[in-house]
């Protein structure tokens, strides 16, 4: 009673410490517990050209600032033939490329992946701001900037909406002789945010340009949008300055803050930047394991398989679903009750059955063992001593799979060639099993513990190629801790097998006919 | 139907493999004590020193180049058994009734020569019959006469009894009988025929073939109603002995009736199969339970006998009935 009692406390913590890490990865550090679950990952490539004079190059282009609701997983640079550096500047990131000499068109790319991160709130920027600059105006201008101001200061409570007053009656469509004073003059988007920050200034609140990017898939020669961020005193607002409304726009990569330019080009003309995205899937797995593997942060994830070369985390793939196929194996004997030759055969069969694919196996399988069945059987006649006969089987078996191999090769079959998948040692020695068996209890032994096994074995492989525990497996190998308390918990299982209902089934009979 | 409903089984108390094993082998049988009954040698030996009756010895040959002397050592007998030491369930056990010069022959008539006698041997010691395939140890005994009561119920090869014993208590016994379909091997997997044998009277009660009843013998065709066994007393405390003799609690004696000598211990398993339920159309669950409800196990093995005779009786005469529940609840208070 005891000893039942401890293996439950047992089953109970293995059972809570599996289940547990696999919450903690899925819900802290964000691993999937379905395969399917896919992100969407833009890819912005940005392309600068100009063109060159024989003269020393120097070009320097701004780089979208790192922050929390916009991973990225992955920068690439590509420039012929440049000198390239990454500069960490107060203002935000630049790439720099230089050459001594250089003439005609010149082209750089820029390419930047990145997914919106739905976990983390997004963090404001805590940067302070500098003290607005009281903006030269001519008086023409000044008045028609008052007027405008006084009008929207009238409309609003506090710099927020004041902001957002200001914009609308720069946007509004019918302007007045003020309005359309200061706007005629600017007629690009540039210009209409420095109009925005200067008027801003005049009121004395800190506004600053930020530009960005719309990530909408199949985009080319985008440019970049311009926004306007407000202080508010404790916080930067982020304002469309064509809208007025206020916040982070969805699908928004902001590239650049404040007014230093995009991309400067020392020694070329034409210079010019243009930006295409592209929309991808990937599942969000490869994404977290990119992020964590970026951030160097996971701890669990730093001490797990994943810390493997990609070779033998494909390796582990495959020794990971083991324990599937020996749940799979106690099951079928200890609740179904197939005779199996060999306790863990069946498993061995179905790893040999995932390399081959299940049909061409179980044939090759079939041809194998049975063709080295009726060479052991005349090797049997030989009189030959245990290991010897082995030997000689194991040898007969390369033969015959090489012959299988050849022939099918001849015939255009190329599915046969992966016998050779099946590890022969395993086709070995099911052959001198099923010859003792047959010469011992005879062929119908023989049929019922191969076909038990192949039963088995394919009832494994089915449940080892599925694509979700296949997945589970892997990505969570705590899974096995469960896998592990299943199975003590099946280990105490007394109850009759399936094949016993079958088996006593006579009893039933007798004794329903004794009684009249 | 196809299936019998595993409620029904439990009514029955048939015992399934899985509580077999969790509920009996691995909780009466301690591991280190299986040697004693893997390795035939060594049974035979304990039981030798026991006193227990077995089938003589006349050789046994532990290396291949032993086999060279195969012909000599056989030289004096006619006939003989051979057998793999550590074999199970009868695999590579031959049996020698009758030789001619240099030929042997099996009771079906097969001939044999010495080179297939020793290639036999051979395959016996590199193995080929025992468990795990490690090397094995070959043992020559004497061939066990068959008891005329048995005449017209074999088919070839002496039928053996076996008795299944709970911490000395013989619960059940069944007699497997050869049949040619089973190849004159008295295994039922392979289609001998079981009798369930009443533990009370050494009467045959009911028999199955491929798990069927049967009623006559299917090569004789001789009933199994008059079936009786002799000695049958003697038989049970045989096999009662064996718990002493073997320290395991849960095992499966199997005896043999010689006609000279009575009966003989051929060997014991401490896994026994579970067929025996369905030879006798009972299972083995209630029996168990009475058993394992004794708060003292007796160390007399003819007064378990005696307690395994008046409880487990197939038949029990109507006014032995409240007598025995009696009698048991007066046992119980004793303890």
């Amino acid at each position: 009673m005891q000893a039942t009692s401890r293996l439950y406390t047992l089953v109970l913590l293995i059972m809570i410490a599996g289940i547990g890490l696999i919450l903690y990865k899925h819900l802290a550090l964000g691993f999937p517990l379905l395969p399917d679950e896919k992100k969407l990952v833009w890819i912005v490539e940005a392309k600068i050209d100009f063109t060159a004079h024989d003269d020393p190059i120097k070009v320097s282009f701004a780089l979208p600032p790192k922050n929390p609701d916009m991973i990225f997983l992955n920068e690439d640079f590509a420039s012929p033939d440049y000198g390239f550096s990454e500069l960490k500047l107060k203002t935000g990131r630049r790439a720099q490329w230089s050459k001594r000499k250089a003439d005609g068109p010149q082209t750089f790319f820029y390419r930047l992946s990145v997914y919106k991160n739905d976990r983390i709130a997004a963090a404001h920027t805590a940067d302070r701001p500098h003290e607005p600059i009281e903006p030269e105006f001519d008086d023409v201008l000044k008045t028609a900037a008052t007027a405008l101001l006084n009008q929207a200061r009238n409309k609003s409570a506090d710099i927020e909406t004041f902001t957002r007053e200001l914009i609308k009656s720069l946007n509004t469509e019918s302007p007045t002789q003020n309005q359309s004073l200061l706007i005629n003059n600017q007629s690009n988007a540039d210009e209409k945010t420095n109009l925005l920050v200067s008027l801003l200034a005049m009121e004395g609140i800190s506004a600053r340009i930020v530009r960005g990017l719309f990530l909408e898939g199949g985009r080319r020669r985008q440019s970049l949008a311009n926004f306007i961020e407000v202080h508010d005193g404790t916080r930067w607002i982020l304002f469309n300055q064509d809208t007025g409304r206020s916040g982070l726009p969805d699908n928004f990569l902001i590239w650049q803050r404040g007014g230093q330019s995009l991309l400067d080009v020392v020694g070329g003309t034409n210079s010019r930047v243009s930006f295409s995205i592209i929309e991808n899937v990937q599942s969000s797995r490869d994404l977290v394991l990119g992020d964590f593997q970026d951030k160097q942060a996971g701890g669990i994830i730093d001490f797990s398989i994943y810390s493997l070369p990609i070779e033998q985390q494909n390796a582990f793939k495959l020794i990971l679903l083991l324990p599937i196929g020996a749940l799979v194996v106690v099951v079928m004997r200890l609740l179904i009750g197939i005779r199996t030759s060999g306790t863990f055969m069946p498993v061995l069969i179905s790893l040999a059955l995932i390399e081959t694919t299940l049909v061409a196996g179980i044939i090759m399988f079939l041809i194998v063992v049975s063709a080295g069945l009726i060479i052991r059987s005349y090797l049997s006649h030989l009189n030959l001593l245990l290991v010897a006969r082995i030997s000689a089987v194991i040898i007969v078996v390369i033969a015959i799979m090489a012959s299988i191999s050849v022939i099918s090769h001849k015939l255009g079959l190329s599915q046969a060639l992966t016998v050779t998948f099946f590890p022969l040692i395993i086709l070995a020695w099911t052959i001198e099993r099923m010859s003792v068996l047959w010469e011992e209890d005879g062929p119908k032994e023989v049929f019922i513990q191969g076909a038990g096994s192949l039963i088995t074995a394919i009832v494994a492989y089915l449940f080892m190629t599925n694509h979700i525990i296949e997945y589970l497996s892997f990505n969570f190998p705590e899974l096995m801790l469960v896998n592990l308390a299943l199975i003590l918990i099946l280990g105490q299982y007394t109850g009759y097998r399936l094949t016993e209902l079958y088996r006593f089934k006579s009893l039933i009979k007798q004794n329903v006919s004794d009684k009249p | 139907m196809f299936l019998i409903s595993p409620k029904q089984l439990r009514q029955f108390g048939i015992i399934g493999m899985n509580q077999r094993n969790f509920g009996l082998v691995a909780r009466y049988n301690p591991r280190r004590l299986y040697p004693l009954v893997d390795d035939k040698l060594k049974t035979k030996l304990l039981a030798q020193k026991a006193g227990v009756t077995v089938p003589k010895l006349l050789g046994t040959l532990l290396y291949q180049h032993d086999v060279r002397e195969l012909e000599e050592l056989l030289t004096a007998y006619d006939e003989f058994v051979i057998k793999p030491v550590k074999g199970s369930g009868g695999k590579g056990i031959l049996v020698i009734s009758r030789r001619e010069h240099n030929f042997y022959f099996k009771p079906s008539g097969d001939m044999l020569s010495l080179i297939e006698i020793k290639r036999h041997v051979s395959n016996i010691l590199s193995g080929l019959h025992s468990l795990g395939g490690k090397p094995d140890t070959v043992m020559i005994e004497s061939l066990i006469k068959l008891d005329p009561v048995f005449s017209g119920y074999s088919y070839e090869g002496v039928p053996d009894l076996r008795v299944i014993v709970l911490k000395g208590y013989p619960v059940m016994a069944m007699l497997r009988l050869a049949t040619h379909a089973s190849d004159g091997r008295a295994n039922l997997h392979q289609g001998a025929v079981g009798v369930g044998i009443d533990i009370g009277t050494g009467n045959a009660l009911h028999a199955v073939q491929f798990g069927k009843p049967v009623h006559r013998h299917p090569d004789t065709r001789k009933a199994f109603t008059e079936l009786s066994i002799p000695h049958w007393d003697k038989l049970l405390s045989l096999a009662a002995a064996c718990y002493e003799m073997t320290g395991l609690g849960y095992l499966g004696v199997d005896i043999v009736l010689d006609r000279d000598q009575g009966p003989m211990i051929i060997e014991l398993n401490a896994r026994p199969g579970l067929s025996i339920q369905i030879a006798n159309n009972a299972g083995l669950l209630p029996r168990i339970k009475m058993v394992e409800a004794l708060q003292y196990i007796d160390p007399n093995p003819e007064s378990r006998v005696d307690f395994s005779k008046k409880f487990f009786s197939a038949n029990p005469s109507p006014q032995s009935v409240p007598r025995t529940e009696h009698a048991h609840s007066n046992d119980l208070a004793l303890q």
